[in-house]
């Protein structure tokens, strides 16, 4: 059984995603922060001290039910499969470029969407240079960009990165791990509806190969509306979500969202995200499913994001957000930093190197 | 027989080197992928272009022959 034989199949798991973000909203996850992959794995890679921003460290559990659940699915299904070798030391810097995009712009692909679902214009803005990013990763595909082949490996190469989610989870609830007392960090729902929203989350996407980068990718390179329908869903959910709980509020600089409004700036973010998740084969939450799955390809992908989350918040790459000073009531704006904005500009150079001297010939 | 090897290939590579090999092939194509989504993918995309498929699972994931 699987999801993406039809394009009716593909809208329901959207949907039923998005009715797991928007639960989650709900009972605690910050403001159309929601389900939000570059932000949980930032949160995570600070309640294990890999970097000392202390408004945004919580062991997600969304996460682990993410991989989680795409491991349960695809065991029970027949479909995982254990493999490496495609270039992993490439992925896991097109990892990081994902990460330092993500958290220049202030949130990966789904967050993009859920933001644009929220009213949120620098979302639709940065739009933009996603689309412009995986139009030249689909434009390096087509001259013959390629990672090479990966092969079948012992079987428990595959459950390493699940275990080692799980094990995050056992210490985190058991209180060894660090939690935000304030902050996004704070903010979350109960630990179990986490948990099993991810769970029901990463199945969906398993099943139905829900992508971000792969949705837009498929109507460039194939005129293919199907992965496109299933982001839809998700749009139209978290949309109606909002507006029924007057989250939905039309406009640049609304304070607490946590966006900004350098417009180059959140261009550029994307733009390196797009790029690299389609010469990685897929956005930051394909990558935790095909983690799950059996991928160590995959998961040395999701160790870049880690480490590029470290990165962010230990040499000041991570924008700011939009935010109202309590005591004056002032909207401070967000912005880019001048650290952030060098990165991304080192990111995009990093992805044309490897888009266009990887090719497919030479890996025969 | 035209021949597509795209096992352990990511996407969308092997539906990029089978509708390569569609092209410019009357005759029956093979295609090997690894991944099960992989071969809804080339059934299909052969599908779409009026073509026939018949699979089989084989060691190293699928088989799929476009008539």
């Amino acid at each position: 059984m699987n999801l993406y034989d039809s394009k009716k199949k593909l809208a329901a798991a959207g949907i039923l995603c998005g009715v797991v973000a928007a639960i989650l909203a709900y009972f605690g996850n910050p403001a159309n922060m929601a389900f939000c992959i570059a932000c949980f794995v930032r949160d995570m890679a600070g309640a294990l001290g890999m970097h000392q921003a202390e408004v945004v460290q919580y062991a997600r559990p969304e996460i682990v039910g993410l991989v989680l659940g795409a491991f349960l699915i695809s065991a029970v299904t027949k479909e995982y499969r254990s493999t490496a070798g495609s270039s992993p030391m490439i992925r896991f810097v097109l990892g990081m470029v994902i990460m330092i995009g993500s958290l220049v712009f202030l949130g990966c692909p789904l967050r993009m969407v859920i933001r644009m679902s929220a009213g949120d214009f620098n979302a639709w803005v940065a739009l933009i240079g996603f689309i412009l990013g995986v139009a030249t990763g689909t434009f390096a595909l087509k001259q013959g960009f390629s990672l090479g082949r990966s092969h079948d490996t012992g079987k428990k190469s595959g459950t390493v990165l699940p275990f080692l989610l799980v094990g995050v989870l056992v210490l985190a609830a058991l209180g060894l791990l660090k939690a935000s007392e304030a902050g996004p960090g704070s903010m979350h729902a109960p630990i179990i509806l986490s948990l099993l929203g991810g769970l029901v989350f990463g199945a969906l996407a398993q099943k139905s190969r829900m992508c971000f980068a792969g949705g837009i990718r498929d109507v460039i390179l194939m005129k293919n509306f199907d992965l496109l329908t299933v982001i839809g869903g998700v749009f139209v959910v978290m949309l109606i979500f909002n507006i029924a709980t007057g989250r939905f509020v039309p406009g640049f600089d609304t304070p607490g969202i946590i966006a900004h409004s350098n417009h180059l700036w959140n261009i550029l973010g994307m733009y390196a995200v797009g790029f690299a998740a389609v010469l990685a084969g897929g956005c930051p939450l394909r990558q935790l499913i095909l983690a799950g799955q059996g991928s160590s390809d995959a998961a040395v992908t999701v160790l870049g994001l880690f480490v590029g989350a470290a990165l962010c918040h230990n040499l000041g790459l991570a924008s700011s957000g939009t935010a109202l000073n309590a005591e004056t009531s002032e909207v401070v704006a967000g912005a880019a930093t001048p650290a952030g904005k060098a990165a991304v500009i080192i990111c995009i150079i990093v992805c044309f190197i490897i888009a266009f001297t990887n090719k497919r010939e030479n890996v025969k | 027989m035209k021949e597509v090897d795209a096992r352990g290939l990511s996407c969308p590579e092997p539906i990029m080197l089978t509708a390569e090999a569609l092209k410019g092939a009357d005759g029956p194509v093979k295609v090997l992928v690894s991944e099960p989504h992989q071969r809804t993918n080339v059934e299909k995309l052969a599908k779409d272009r009026g073509r026939k498929t018949a699979t089989k699972e084989i060691d190293t994931g699928f088989e799929i022959i476009i008539e």
